[in-house]
């Protein structure tokens, strides 16, 4: 329908626009229309049953559903009148004929406030036995008493977020509401995203924070600290502490968010936040083996004020660069601060050390990726956005578990499926997204390239290739061809442990279908072979030509919620901002104009690589920002060894993390909420976050920690703020030469790259070629390597590692948050109940888990997603460090180590 | 502590177990996994088993790439199917239903439910359940008993503790037209015409026309402008047979299925080739198994004898909810999901099963569509347009009756049904089942027909007659009827899930309190979704209008 509809309500002449409805026509134009089950929001499929909305249509026998109705030419629709009015008021009647307001948890839910909007107070009818509620769950309380049976919860859990727990069983008088099989709501398989609790209309799911918490008096517009998506977030705060978060609309989520995001801020109010400056007792001196306590920093540090630790950690790092030179120097910078943040810490890094040691774990995730979208198309970002996947005839999930790791952005895969897009998921492990998957491809650990070379090959050799498009955006594919025509579906199935009919039909699949789009994650980068993996992907999207239009493209999940960010705006040892290399003279020149001094003309050294310098006796020194490579470098003994062993060590940080317990100065600063910035998610979209309570105790921005730092160092820096910041950084970045601070303080969001102010943004890119030399793709042929450590007879093991669900990065932060601790409290190595029974364990004993590294133990959980043969390790927690056991190896191009893979042995503890 | 470790053991929820699995596998065997088999694959374990275990629920749901919830909610919301909880202890092996329909109660279901709980106990134990069920279609055969497929009529004590005992659970297959016999009467020589091309579709579809066929599932809309509404929509279309009939009262269905099957199919193969649809869907009632057995077992012949090449013929059970009677849950069922009617528009024709246009038509509808193109247009009419008539209650003869459109009820008792039953005088009829009302004797000469009962707030719907006497009670005919209402209701709309649940509690009460009720009723028939709801509020209102000294 594209034309308007003219008709009339109570006489009065409306015209809907093509595709609305009666209610939604008349709510555009300010006449109210009663409504439970629909009128959330625009991204709720209307549903009709609540019967709250019915209008009278001249002609009709029966009253309809205003809110799912479509208007007509010339229909004469009856809001007002006896016969609609009374039935609605029935309607009302009947749904709160079980309960009181009187007796409601949400007095002043939207079902109280509707009530009194259509003039009923009370029911007429005789009451009904009340359920009992269910509090299992530790963050939503389910209280079926206040349910008005309107369906909203069972539309979020399956189709906005589908995740598929909630549904009505039973039929008649006795629906109700269930969780998986009647299960209580903590015992089924919910996993607390709490998109039901957004869009209960009565209190009946209620966030517990809601009912014990106090009355917000206000509300700020910001973002979730957690991964890349970069949801948009309603904090909503009481007496400066956050007691609630909600689902914005921002172009990322539209209101959407995962359990991290909607349960899992309250890490800020934690009490071992870091209030005041610490600096290391003299009778504490660092030691590798360290015992963590997190909690007790005066165990090591004394408390110093800002003046004194600020000189302190000054005074370090200028006499170790006065005494050994820059070369002695090195600073990590986070993937959680704002681009101003990071843009400062390579500044400094570059500027105040001399040196371009300076790095971030962009290192541990994406730099393979990085790698090898620079090499081959130009660009190391994401070509489409995730949400592309709305756009998309097929999907391949590849390496990548999104419903754990990036929980909101896989509600839009899963939404794809349900609109019929074919999704193909390859992973090792099975996933969130298998149930959902027309293929599922468990291949074997680190045999991505005879897997993705097999693909490659079926499609060249069937004539599946896009011809045209390499002819005009493609070099190397002669060679591309003849690297991959030994690599038969046949030959490389026994490698890779897919049978080749079926890599025959997802090359297909891929290759014919109108628009394919490629999401991957840490399981293709975090190999010896990550940038040849990735080089696989872009192949297969160039040759194929499924890149440059909406609904293809290559898509690299982002982690952290600025990875992206801190990448684009140079925390990275071999380039500047917008990934200008450090070696190219001209660049060089145009930063040393613009920062007033003579800049170090060699690129620096990596995560991997400062540790072992500072074991090679040559980096002596660092400044580390909100990371925790205590945690999360690979051989973490051997990274711990490496901090215990550097003569001045200045962490800053809101936790003593497990890498401040190493440092000789510990400056607190503020978390996430506490401050501004902008932030740019997976999607290349840079976004506001704004400051939503203060900092605790003395607990300064981290703007301002930097920039004391550097006045310090002898740097003459005069920052305002971050606006001010963020100014210098767009003069110097064409990327963002659109976007203003002020643009994105009104608008929230703007993608980048955008030229001019009045531009929207660029979502999707490279219709028109790549930003190389030739303004072509480049194909660049991999060949199958093996993982660095494969198993023996010692090590009999596969180890792999991640995050989970709830618990983020190195879960210094997580860990803190309530909901999310109650939900995954303590250490687990997932194990192949078929392994656990070989090795005589009973699912929830206690592991060893070794490697040549280290050993850890821990609980054992049996889950099947896992293959037999195999652990899987999330690096998030301290008692068993997953990392004490990674291979170290890194990828030659990306310098990323190989942490999804090393030989292990498991014992019964 | 414990109950943490283990949740820690485990990733969230309910694990499945392995070897249910592998069961599961081998119990589905080659059959595809889709999501419509959903309820074929409940009825699968139901009678493998004698219920559905969590255990088991939850390997088919892994299955067949479900989430655990969504066969949770189906399983629950069909009565065929014994759902178990976590730890529930299964039900007895055998059940015995005893129908609960207004003809069997009137027949004395009551005392025989009371009387076997007491004998099956004594004489079985605990390995036997004697439970109620609305009707099962055998109203002329009041009271009826059903064990597993096996339905007895005129049921006793002692015959239902017999086949209890005996473990007499197989349907009686009755004698039918089977296909030869039905061919060597000339049957589906229409349909080879058409086949053949000596008939074209525009012929039928005026024939159709003509002859001004309504449909007799109850709505009685005209048959060729419904199959008409499919001509200009996309390919491809599906016809869905409703052969779910389960207005109580109504066994009309059953009685052409039993006899005469061959009448439906090729009523159902010629709108096929009519409407070039390559998909039949016939949605059975779970309650008549033996006709389960015969259109298995006819189904395939029709392919042998190149009689259905132009079609696919699906065969679906029902599981035991009678809004799924309604065309639209109807579809909803077929697809594996909850019996849930839909919002109209969009209207089959447009948007139907799996989203096709949809063309759906009761079982008697094709057997008279099958009639008429054999026999012409002119026949009909002149026949009166007949057909069947279910009639039940205190009558002589119960049963199927074929009569003329229009014919009254006092017509049907003393031309058809042999007269009131002995010492019983007439004092009112549901002309249309459970939901068309009640009318008093003194309305005993009105037309039964489309659109002439309905300034009275009945209806003739179905044509289930069911006729009342002096010994019966009308409101606690009322009280029953909804009863089965609010047992029926999917529950997907306000005012008939709370409505009929509450309008129980009101006609609970000593004396009723007629305004609230009557606002309740006007809110039901003008706000529910669907014609359950619409019109479970009228017998209530006929037994205040028509028999206040009943109800007062």
């Amino acid at each position: 329908m594209t034309e308007t509809v003219k008709f009339t309500i109570d006489g009065q002449e409306i015209e809907a626009l093509p595709g609305e409805t009666i209610r939604r026509a008349a709510t555009r134009l300010g006449i109210f229309i009663p409504n439970m089950c629909s009128g959330l929001n625009k991204y709720y499929r209307p549903d009709g049953n609540c019967r709250m909305c019915m209008v009278d249509i001249e002609g009709e026998r029966v009253l309809s559903a205003s809110c799912r109705r479509m208007p007509t030419p010339g229909m004469k629709v009856n809001l007002s009148g006896e016969r609609p009015e009374k039935a609605r008021k029935m309607v009302m009647e009947l749904l709160i004929s079980d309960q009181a307001r009187e007796d409601a948890l949400d007095p002043d839910s939207r079902l109280w406030k509707m009530a009194e909007k259509v003039g009923v107070d009370k029911s007429r009818f005789p009451a009904d036995a009340r359920p009992v509620p269910d509090v299992s769950h530790p963050a939503i309380a389910v209280n079926l008493e206040a349910c008005i049976h309107c369906n909203n919860c069972v539309r979020a859990c399956r189709e906005i977020q589908a995740n598929d727990v909630i549904g009505m069983a039973n039929r008649g008088s006795k629906s109700q509401i269930v969780f998986d099989f009647g299960d209580p709501m903590g015992q089924s398989t919910c996993v607390g995203c709490g998109e039901c609790v957004q869009a209960c209309p009565t209190g009946a799911l209620l966030a517990k924070s809601q009912i014990e918490g106090k009355i917000p008096d206000k509300q700020v517009q910001s973002l979730c600290p957690y991964c890349g998506v970069g949801c948009q977030v309603t904090y909503h705060v009481a007496e400066g502490k956050i007691v609630r978060t909600q689902g914005h609309d921002g172009p990322a989520n539209l209101n959407r968010l995962c359990v991290k995001g909607r349960f899992g801020t309250d890490y800020v109010h934690h009490p071992h936040r870091l209030t005041t400056p610490l600096i290391r007792r003299d009778d504490a001196p660092k030691n590798a083996n360290v015992e963590f306590d997190g909690g007790n920093p005066l165990k090591y540090f004394r408390e110093a004020s800002w003046d004194e630790a600020l000189a302190f950690a000054a005074r370090g790092l200028k006499d170790i660069l006065e005494r050994d030179g820059s070369k002695a120097m090195a600073g990590f910078g986070s993937a959680k601060g704002s681009n101003e943040e990071a843009y400062l810490v390579q500044k400094m890094v570059r500027t105040g050390f001399g040196t371009n040691n300076v790095d971030h774990c962009t290192r541990l995730c994406h730099a393979s990726s990085v790698a090898a979208l620079m090499e081959g198309i130009g660009s190391g970002a994401v070509t489409a956005p995730f949400t592309d996947a709305d756009k998309a005839d097929v999907i391949i999930v590849i390496g990548s578990r999104p419903a754990q790791n990036h929980p909101v952005a896989a509600t839009f895969i899963k939404n794809a499926t349900r609109r019929g897009a074919k999704l193909i998921v390859m992973d090792p492990r099975g996933q969130g997204l298998t149930r959902h998957a027309d293929h599922m491809l468990q291949f074997k650990p680190g045999m991505d390239v005879a897997l993705l070379n097999a693909i490659l090959h079926v499609i060249i050799e069937e004539g599946l290739t896009n011809e045209a498009y390499i002819e005009k955006f493609a070099d190397g594919f002669e060679d591309l061809k003849q690297a991959v025509k030994g690599c038969t579906p046949e030959r490389m199935s026994e490698a890779c442990g897919i049978d080749p009919e079926t890599i025959r039909t997802v090359a297909r699949t891929y290759a014919k279908a109108d628009k394919s789009i490629i999401y991957w994650g840490m399981g293709i980068s975090q190999h010896v072979h990550g940038t040849d993996n990735v080089r696989c992907l872009i192949a297969m999207a160039l040759i194929s030509g499924q890149i440059g239009r909406p609904g293809t493209g290559l898509h690299p999940l982002r982690g952290q919620n600025n990875v992206q960010g801190a990448s684009d705006v140079g925390l990275i040892p071999m380039v500047y901002p917008d990934y200008k290399p450090v070696t190219s003279v001209e660049t060089r020149e145009r930063y040393e104009k613009a920062w007033g001094m003579k800049l170090d003309p060699e690129p620096g050294l990596t995560v991997v690589e400062i540790v072992h310098a500072i074991h090679d006796d040559i980096i002596k020194s660092m400044y580390i920002m909100g990371e925790n490579p205590a945690m999360s470098d690979p051989d973490a003994g051997h990274a711990r060894a490496a901090l215990a062993k550097l003569e001045h060590l200045v962490v800053q940080d809101i936790f003593l993390t497990e890498t401040a317990h190493y440092a000789d100065v510990v400056l607190p600063a503020s978390a996430f909420p506490e401050k501004s910035g902008t932030f740019t998610n997976s999607n290349r979209q840079v976004q506001m976050a704004r400051q939503v309570i203060d900092p605790p105790g003395d607990a300064r921005q981290d703007w301002w920690i930097i920039q004391e730092i550097a006045r310090r160092l002898g740097l003459d820096w005069n920052y305002n703020g971050p606006a001010d910041i963020y100014a210098e950084m767009r003069s110097l970045m064409d990327s963002i030469k659109g976007i203003s601070w002020e643009r994105l303080e009104n608008e929230g969001c703007v993608t980048y790259p955008c030229a001019n102010e009045d531009e929207p943004g660029k979502p999707v890119l490279f219709g028109e070629g790549f930003p190389t030399a030739s303004g072509k793709g480049k194909l660049v042929p991999a060949d199958v390597v093996p993982p660095d450590e494969l198993p023996d007879e010692d090590y009999p093991f596969v180890l792999t590692t991640g995050r989970m669900l709830e618990h983020w990065h190195t879960g210094a932060m997580t860990r803190r948050a309530g909901v999310l601790s109650a939900l995954e409290p303590e250490a687990v190595a997932s194990l192949n109940p078929r392994t656990l029974e070989r090795m005589d364990c009973l699912p929830g004993d206690r592991i060893t888990v070794s490697s040549r590294r280290g050993t850890v133990t821990l609980k054992a959980r049996a889950d099947r997603d896992v293959p037999d043969g195999m652990t899987f390790i999330p690096f998030c927690f301290m008692e068993a460090a997953a990392n004490l056991l990674t291979n170290p190896k890194l990828d030659p191009y990306g310098k990323i180590p190989e942490l999804k893979y090393c030989a292990v042995r498991v014992e019964k503890a | 502590m414990k109950k943490n470790n283990q949740r820690l053991a485990h990733p969230k929820g309910r694990q499945v177990d392995p070897q249910t699995l592998e069961e599961i596998r081998h119990l589905l065997g080659d059959r595809p996994r889709n999501r419509d088999l959903l309820i074929e694959y409940l009825h699968l374990l139901q009678d493998t088993f004698g219920h559905i275990s969590p255990t088991y629920l939850a390997a088919l749901a892994d299955e067949m790439a479900l989430s655990q919830v969504e066969v949770y909610e189906v399983a629950t919301f069909y009565a065929h199917f014994d759902t178990l909880a976590e730890g529930d202890t299964p039900p007895p092996p055998l059940t015995v239903r005893i129908c609960d329909g207004p003809s069997c109660e009137m027949a004395g279901a009551k005392d025989l439910h009371k009387e076997l709980i007491a004998t099956l106990k004594d004489a079985m134990g605990d390995r036997v359940r004697v439970v109620p069920v609305p009707c099962v279609g055998a109203c002329d055969t009041a009271p009826a008993a059903v064990i597993g497929e096996n339905r007895i009529g005129n049921a006793s004590v002692g015959q239902v503790t017999l086949d209890a005992q005996k473990g007499n659970l197989e349907p009686t297959i009755p004698s039918y037209t089977q296909l030869d016999a039905y061919q060597a009467n000339g049957g589906y020589r229409t349909l080879q015409g058409c086949l053949s091309g000596e008939r074209s579709r525009d012929d039928i579809l005026k024939t159709l026309e003509t002859s001004g066929l309504r449909g007799l599932g109850g709505a009685g809309f005209p048959v060729a402008t419904k199959w008409r509404f499919l001509v200009d929509k996309p390919k491809p279309r599906v016809i869905a047979v409703n052969a779910d009939e389960g207005e109580p009262g109504t066994f009309k269905d059953r009685h052409i299925l039993e006899t005469n099957p061959h009448r439906m199919l090729e009523g159902a193969l010629l709108a096929a080739w009519t409407l070039d649809v390559q998909d039949i869907y016939i949605y059975l009632r779970d309650e008549y198994p033996h006709i389960h057995d015969i259109l298995l077992w006819e189904i395939p012949k029709l392919a042998e004898a190149g009689l259905s090449d132009h079609s696919n013929i699906h065969l679906r059970r029902g599981a035991g909810s009678y809004v799924c009677g309604e065309e639209t849950a109807l579809l909803e069922s077929l697809e594996g999901k909850r019996g849930l009617p839909r919002i109209r528009p969009p209207f089959p024709a447009e948007v139907g099963l799996f989203g096709r246009p949809t063309l759906i038509n009761n079982v008697e509808t094709l057997y008279w569509t099958t009639e008429i193109l054999d026999k012409g247009a002119d026949w009909y009419q002149n026949a009166g347009r007949p057909h069947f008539y279910s009639v039940s209650g205190r009558v002589k003869e119960p049963g199927v009756k074929l009569a003329p459109a229009g014919i009254t009820v006092n017509e049907l008792i003393q031309n058809h049904a042999g007269g009131m039953s002995d010492g019983h005088r007439f004092k009112g009829y549901m002309p249309g089942g459970a939901s068309g009302g009640i009318l008093p004797a003194s309305k005993g000469d009105l037309p039964l027909d489309f659109g002439k009962l309905e300034e009275y707030g009945c209806f003739v719907g179905s044509a289930a007659v069911i006729i009342l006497s002096d010994q019966d009670d009308i409101r606690e005919t009322a009280q029953g009827l909804n009863r089965f209402f609010e047992h029926e209701s999917c529950g997907q709309c306000t005012p008939c899930r709370v409505g009929t649940e509450k309008m129980a509690t009101l006609l609970a009460a000593d004396k009723w309190d007629l305004d609230l009720i009557e606002e309740l009723s006007q809110a039901m028939r003008d706000a529910s979704i669907c014609g359950l709801g619409q019109a479970a509020p009228n017998p209530i209102s006929c037994a205040i209008k028509f028999f206040p000294e009943d109800v007062q």
